[in-house]
């Protein structure tokens, strides 16, 4: 029926334009999170990755993930993979975020090609694509992902992984005497901002995965899916913010911001199948998951400014679990062997890929270049050019 | 010529100056500092790490005077205003000033303060 494809089309457009929402969504979030030396240079990267991890999956990566341009009727090709362009950059957003304050930017343009052009459509084949692995021990498409816990999330997290131990620590923040530095954030707003507007996103982010609207019941499926991620955040939220201030005495935001963003992520597997209330104890254990992790990553000596080890990595495998834990009808070793699958194909090709792009182009600043900010050797912009440089 | 120079605790600046004034002192320069003496700083919590916040905001008060008479009346104003008697108050150091000069007019010394 043409009204339904006209609608779908409308409808997978508009979702598509919520998840652009995360674009400044991260760069906000981020750019908040680190110090004001490398404010400018890690927007530029958050522009970069979107521009290049986009066009990336536009003229290669798509055609891999899903076999052709025309592989479905039910709405404009364009819109399609609108839609599906929209997550790439995500899965970059995800990595570039925890190394950020020691990466240099053409070496993380690299891995960002790497990412939209091979990685992510390897994975997207193989979970929601033309999948190659069909019918081989390795299939995992019965996984059910409905947004991408496994295949956005942990994808990203797993690639950060590998960066992060490649990469090292910022300068400074683990002291021989094994004490940890603390490097504040420069600016809380933003921060705020930023993971809002990452919220609204995601309502695109999941609403739109579900395919279609143009029918009673998927408009139902639509409606639930966007319902259960908000729940999903707002128990997060309530949860960092709780458990913060039960742990320490003190209120933190930017946890609680995490918890949100963590409940958000481990409702992203399965929004469609959940009934209304269970988004509530999924969204407050991908919080306090948020909470229990960071600290504990800080304490292996794994630097992420922003968190995102903890909201993505962990939470992308606690999303895929939950499907197989509270809804009947999915396995729980169909979500494991997913989770397996994706870990083992993501982790090695992103270290490869990372430890080359480290040592022949550089993807870690140098100590003495982090001391002066990688906007300065970089970018040549100051931030905050008015705003005196604290001591 | 006398030159003093006062550590003062923020939120005591406009009475300070309020003082300084009434004094019949004319003009002074502030810079926002840092620093500590014996007031301890204060921890702070990030993420779950604590961290010691040793150095402390301050606001430094610079004034030049042409007289032992003008700067005992400046140190009088300042430590009356600046007191709150909890540790932290600040300090005020005088030292001597061997020429001023007033850009403007190229008066130098007393007549130029």
């Amino acid at each position: 029926m043409e009204m339904n494809y006209v609608i779908d089309t409308f409808f997978a457009i508009f979702a598509m334009t919520l998840i652009i929402f995360m674009v400044p969504g991260f760069a906000m979030l981020e750019a908040g999170l680190v110090r004001t030396k490398n404010v400018t240079s890690v927007l530029t990267v958050n522009v970069m990755i979107y521009a290049i991890a986009s066009m990336s999956f536009m003229l290669i990566g798509y055609t891999y993930a899903f076999g052709s341009w025309d592989h479905q009727d039910g709405m404009s090709q364009y819109a399609f993979f609108l839609f599906q362009m929209a997550f790439v950059g995500k899965v970059v957003n995800i990595m570039s975020g925890g190394v950020s304050e020691r990466s240099r930017i053409l070496p993380l343009a690299l891995f960002t090609v790497a990412i939209g052009a091979f990685i992510y459509p390897t994975i997207v084949n193989i979970s929601w694509g033309a999948n190659f692995l069909s019918g081989t021990v390795f299939d995992i498409s019965a996984m059910h992902d409905l947004a991408g816990s496994t295949v956005i999330h942990s994808t990203g997290g797993w690639a950060l992984l590998a960066a992060i131990l490649i990469m090292g620590p910022r300068r400074g923040r683990f002291k021989k005497n094994g004490t940890i530095q603390v490097i504040p954030a420069s600016n809380i707003p933003l921060v705020t901002l930023g993971a809002f507007l990452l919220w609204i996103g995601w309502f695109g982010f999941n609403g739109g995965s579900v395919g279609a609207i143009s029918s009673k019941e998927n408009a139902d499926a639509v409606a639930l899916t966007i319902m259960n991620t908000n729940t999903a955040g707002l128990s997060g939220a309530i949860v960092g913010w709780l458990l913060t201030y039960f742990r320490y005495k003190k209120f933190d935001i930017t946890m609680m911001l995490n918890g949100a963003l963590g409940g958000l992520v481990a409702i992203t597997a399965g929004p469609d199948l959940y009934d209304i209330h269970t988004p509530i104890l999924i969204g407050a254990i991908g919080g306090a998951l948020v909470v229990l992790f960071v600290p504990i990553f800080d304490k292996l000596k794994m630097d992420d400014p922003v968190g995102a080890l903890s909201v993505h990595l962990v939470n992308g495998i606690w999303g895929t679990l939950a499907v197989g834990i509270f809804v009947s009808d999915v396995s729980i070793l169909t979500q494991i062997k997913g989770i397996v699958l994706v870990g083992a194909i993501v982790f090695p090709l992103s270290w490869i890929t990372i430890y080359a792009i480290n040592k022949v182009f550089s993807l870690r600043a140098e100590e003495d270049e982090q001391l002066e900010g990688i906007d300065a050797i970089e970018c040549g912009i100051e931030a905050y050019p008015e705003f005196k440089r604290s001591i | 010529m006398k030159k003093i120079e006062a550590i003062i605790k923020p939120f005591k600046l406009d009475e300070v100056k309020e003082a300084l004034v009434e004094a019949g002192i004319e003009g002074m320069t502030i810079s926002e500092v840092k620093g500590y003496g014996r007031q301890q700083g204060h921890s702070e919590l990030y993420r779950g790490a604590e961290y010691v916040v040793e150095f402390i905001p301050k606001v430094k008060i610079e004034l030049v005077v042409s007289s032992q008479e003008y700067a005992d009346k400046a140190i009088e104003a300042i430590k009356n205003a600046a007191k709150t008697g909890k540790i932290g108050d600040g300090k005020i150091f005088v030292s001597d000033i061997s020429k001023t000069i007033r850009i403007r007019t190229d008066e130098e010394d007393e007549e130029a303060l």
